[in-house]
């Protein structure tokens, strides 16, 4: 990749997949991917919070981000992962199909959200991105988080 | 000189003498006569003004420095304790506690003290017999602060010590030019290079004084360098305007020169007397300090740290103990439970070194008191017992702003008029008590008052009005839930916003911190005989016994501290009462709360005809917690569930297991209704 000229405008995104849907944030939040490890159910909390996993000895809240996003439920298997990530002062992980990239994104690449991306909600998104063929979403972490009105969401056909 | 690495010591220590002429003042109130009290607060002065002189707090240093002399004349019997001078004596700690604080929050501690040192320099004044009379107030608070290169005791100590360093110690004269315009600037180079140089003990115009350009066009330092005469005359030459630099060395055992150089300056003077008065206190400070020397300080960020890393011990501990269980293996064995004696001492020491006596809460509340007492026109005494019970450090800072809240409830609310107080036949001055102990892994506070109680009418009233309750609850409640009424959110029995309590934060913010400690509060009232506000704390919020429980595959901790016992009952045990589960416990009847459906436990079936239950308390009330079965007990770390995780109903926390699984704690008192 030519870094010479443009270093200055790329930034590196950690890329997942859920739903065969391609997803990215930007790397500066994320602290750790983790494989799939048991979780201990929270009683009486939304119904995305999964529960804790126990990290290095901290104990942290996941979501599972097809529930959060009103996709059907798929069960975990082998390329599960848990992407931890820092925004604030919350730890949070986040669990996804896959998460297998990271990219380089010049900033200038990344467009205003659609009105409807497939079947997710635009609340939650910050942005897109076209490279080449592909096209990733950018997730507005803070929204995701947000515990406020998660009923609200409407399921959009796309 | 690099203050910043004496900065916390001075705060510290600054704070810890604060306290002393605190609680000495308060004693002086009671024993105006008592030298002893005279001495401490006259000895506590007299370090912070040294300190914060070195420091270079001017403000601090003048304010301690009048409140010296105040005690100076009283311990000499100059002064006579009057009441009326308590008040200053208050408002000058008062000023001296808020300009540490600011330094401490990272301020520069300056505030203007200069009211406040004409009260105290009137105090000293008032007397007759001490020359200062000649002088009126005013004068003598810019005296001190223009002098003429006068030094006081703690500059000469400095030129003394730098004098024995191999330091030189020059007097300084500046002249700057007369067509200088911006003098303030020149004079910020100057004291820039000299600065670089060495440091400047004194100035003459003050440096405020200086950067106002309030001078003509020469200033003198007393300066401290280990540069050369000449060195420094080039140096300061080079800053442009500056006209002639003359440098003076000033010899060892000259100084007194400069002390006597004012003689006519009066505030000099009683200096000068208590140098000399000085010398047999000190000495005596020092022998009570070398009793002391056995302990050290520790920044509590290295005992967190140490908290920290022993945590994630107990963690491995559990593990390890897992692991030797399964293996079987009797060497393992044997380590591992001479390993887990070993750590379960090194616990009991760290938890201890974090504990602090309740004393560093408590002693802020007699001032307090007596002040809301005044502004209420009541008559209020104090009594503290226990103020030696020790708590966790983190509970102690969190457990002050409770406190403070209910000691003024207990004053606004409680505590009557001393007009109504003798028509009901009790003495007009009332008394809150303030009471603290230990009891098994708790700490157990009281505030109690011989006020007026709680009237369980009007509080029901306010309830029905507010909706914290229904008639149709109001009708079974006791006298003592009626009570706890006022603690629920929603609730203020302010009739009247007297500015002391009822501000529009309820007692609910009382109750919602001391649960968040792991605690839980209890009132009890009698009408005209007073009320008793009784706080239940754990000693420690971070490691705690806990009963392990399962429930179908999940499992659980409850704290040991609140299980009164555990049983295995018949499912024929189980009554019903106003449709709700009971069983008959030794007589008692106590409600059953089902954790399986609290917790909504998935695929969970009752598959045998027993059911394990475990016994609650909070204050006298009981619940039964029915579980899956009991796992045993262990010393579990509490862990927070996070930030994004906040209120979970019942669950007060998290903790990991030995085999590295989390668990949730049970807060077993959100489940006691």
């Amino acid at each position: 990749m030519p870094y010479e000229e443009s270093t200055l405008n790329l930034k590196k995104f950690i890329v997942f997949e859920i739903a065969d849907e391609e997803f990215a944030i930007p790397v500066e939040k994320v602290g750790a991917i983790e494989r799939l490890e048991s979780i201990t159910r929270v009683p009486q909390t939304e119904k995305f919070v999964k529960g804790v996993i126990n990290l290095r000895g901290v104990v942290i809240p996941v979501i599972d981000l097809r529930t959060r996003f009103g996709l059907e439920t798929k069960s975990y298997d082998e390329s599960t992962r848990i992407i931890i990530i820092h925004l604030d002062e919350t730890e949070v992980g986040l669990i996804v199909d896959q998460a297998n990239d990271v990219i380089d994104i010049s900033e200038d690449s990344i467009e205003p959200a659609p009105e409807v991306v497939d079947e997710i909600d635009i609340d939650y998104i910050s942005g897109v991105i076209k490279i080449d063929k592909r096209l990733l979403i950018m997730i507005d972490l803070h929204r995701v988080l947000s515990i406020e009105n998660p009923s609200e969401y409407t399921n959009t056909e796309g | 000189m690099e203050t910043n690495q004496y900065l916390d010591v001075f705060i510290d220590e600054s704070v810890e003498h604060l306290e002393t002429m605190s609680d000495n003042l308060l004693e002086l109130e009671k024993n105006p006569e008592e030298k002893s009290i005279i001495e401490g607060i006259f000895r506590a002065a007299h370090t912070i003004k040294g300190m914060s002189a070195t420091m270079g707090y001017q403000d601090l240093a003048d304010l301690t420095h009048n409140l010296e002399n105040v005690f100076d004349g009283i311990r000499y019997d100059k002064i006579k304790v009057e009441p009326d001078m308590m008040d200053v004596l208050f408002d000058t700690l008062d000023q001296l506690n808020a300009m540490v604080e600011d330094i401490s929050s990272g301020g520069d501690g300056k505030r203007d003290v200069s009211t406040q040192i004409k009260k105290l320099a009137s105090i000293e004044k008032g007397e007759p017999f001490t020359d200062v009379t000649s002088n009126n107030g005013e004068n003598d608070a810019e005296q001190a602060d223009v002098g003429n290169l006068s030094l006081d005791e703690f500059e000469l100590a400095i030129l003394n010590e730098s004098a024995e360093r191999g330091f030189n110690n020059f007097e300084v004269e500046v002249q700057l030019s007369e067509k200088c315009l911006l003098k303030g600037a020149r004079v910020f180079m100057v004291f820039e290079v000299l600065e670089q140089m060495g440091e400047v003990i004194k100035s003459n115009p003050p440096v405020s004084e200086l950067e106002e350009e309030n001078f003509d066009y020469s200033f003198n330092v007393i300066f401290v360098t280990q540069q050369s005469e000449d060195e420094v005359v080039q140096k300061i030459k080079k800053v442009s305007e500056v006209s002639e630099v003359n440098v003076k060395e000033i010899a060892q055992g000259n100084y007194e020169d400069y002390q006597e150089k004012d003689s006519a300056d009066v505030e000099q003077q009683a200096i000068q007397e208590q140098t000399s008065s000085e010398q047999a206190p000190t000495q005596q400070s020092n022998g009570s300090n070398q009793a002391r020397r056995k302990t050290i300080r520790v920044n509590i960020d290295r005992l967190d740290v140490l908290m920290n890393l022993f945590e994630e011990l107990v963690i491995d501990r559990g593990r390890l103990e897992q692991i030797s269980t399964d293996l079987n293996n009797v060497d393992l064995t044997e380590t591992v439970e001479r390993m887990s004696r070993v750590s379960g001492d090194l616990q009991d020491i760290i938890l201890n070194m974090r504990m602090v006596p309740i004393d560093s809460v408590f002693n802020r509340f007699p001032r307090m008191i007596r002040q809301l007492a005044r502004e209420l026109d009541k008559e209020i005494g104090i009594d503290i017992i226990g103020a030696d019970t020790e708590l966790d450090r983190t509970v102690i800072d969190e457990i002050g702003d409770p406190l403070v809240h209910l000691i003024r409830n207990a004053i606004d609310h409680g505590i009557e008029s001393p007009a109504d107080r003798v028509t009901k036949g009790k003495p007009s001055k009332g008394t809150i008590t303030l009471k603290a102990y230990q009891g098994g892994n708790y700490v157990f506070i009281e505030i109690s008052d011989d006020g007026a109680g709680i009237n369980r009418e009007r509080v029901l009233n306010k309830a029905l009005e507010n909706n914290v309750v229904t008639s149709e609850e109001a009708k079974h409640l006791t006298d003592q839930e009626v009570y706890e009424l006022i603690l629920e959110s929603g609730f203020s029995t302010a009739d009247s916003i007297s500015g002391v309590s009822g501000r529009g934060v309820g007692l609910d913010v009382v109750k919602n911190t001391i649960q968040k400690l792991g605690g839980n509060i209890t009132i009890d009232a009698t009408p005209d005989k007073g009320s008793i506000f009784s706080i239940q704390l754990p000693l420690t919020l971070s490691i705690i016994s806990a009963l392990l429980v399962e429930i179908k595959d999940e499992k659980f901790a409850i704290p040991l501290a609140s299980i009164i016992e555990t049983v295995i009952l018949h499912k024929d045990d189980i009554l019903s009462a106003h449709n709700k589960k009971v069983i008959d416990f030794r007589g008692n009847i106590v409600p059953l709360a089902f954790l399986h459906s609290i917790f909504d436990v998935p695929d969970y079936e009752a598959d045998s005809d027993y059911i394990s239950v475990v016994i609650v308390k909070k204050g006298d009330r009981m619940s039964g917690l029915v579980v899956g079965s009991f796992i045993g007990q262990q010393e579990v770390v509490l862990k927070p569930l996070g930030n994004y995780l906040k209120d979970v109903p019942a669950i007060s926390g998290a903790t990991i297991l030995g085999d590295g699984q989390v668990a949730l704690i049970i807060d077993s008192n959100s489940l006691i209704r």
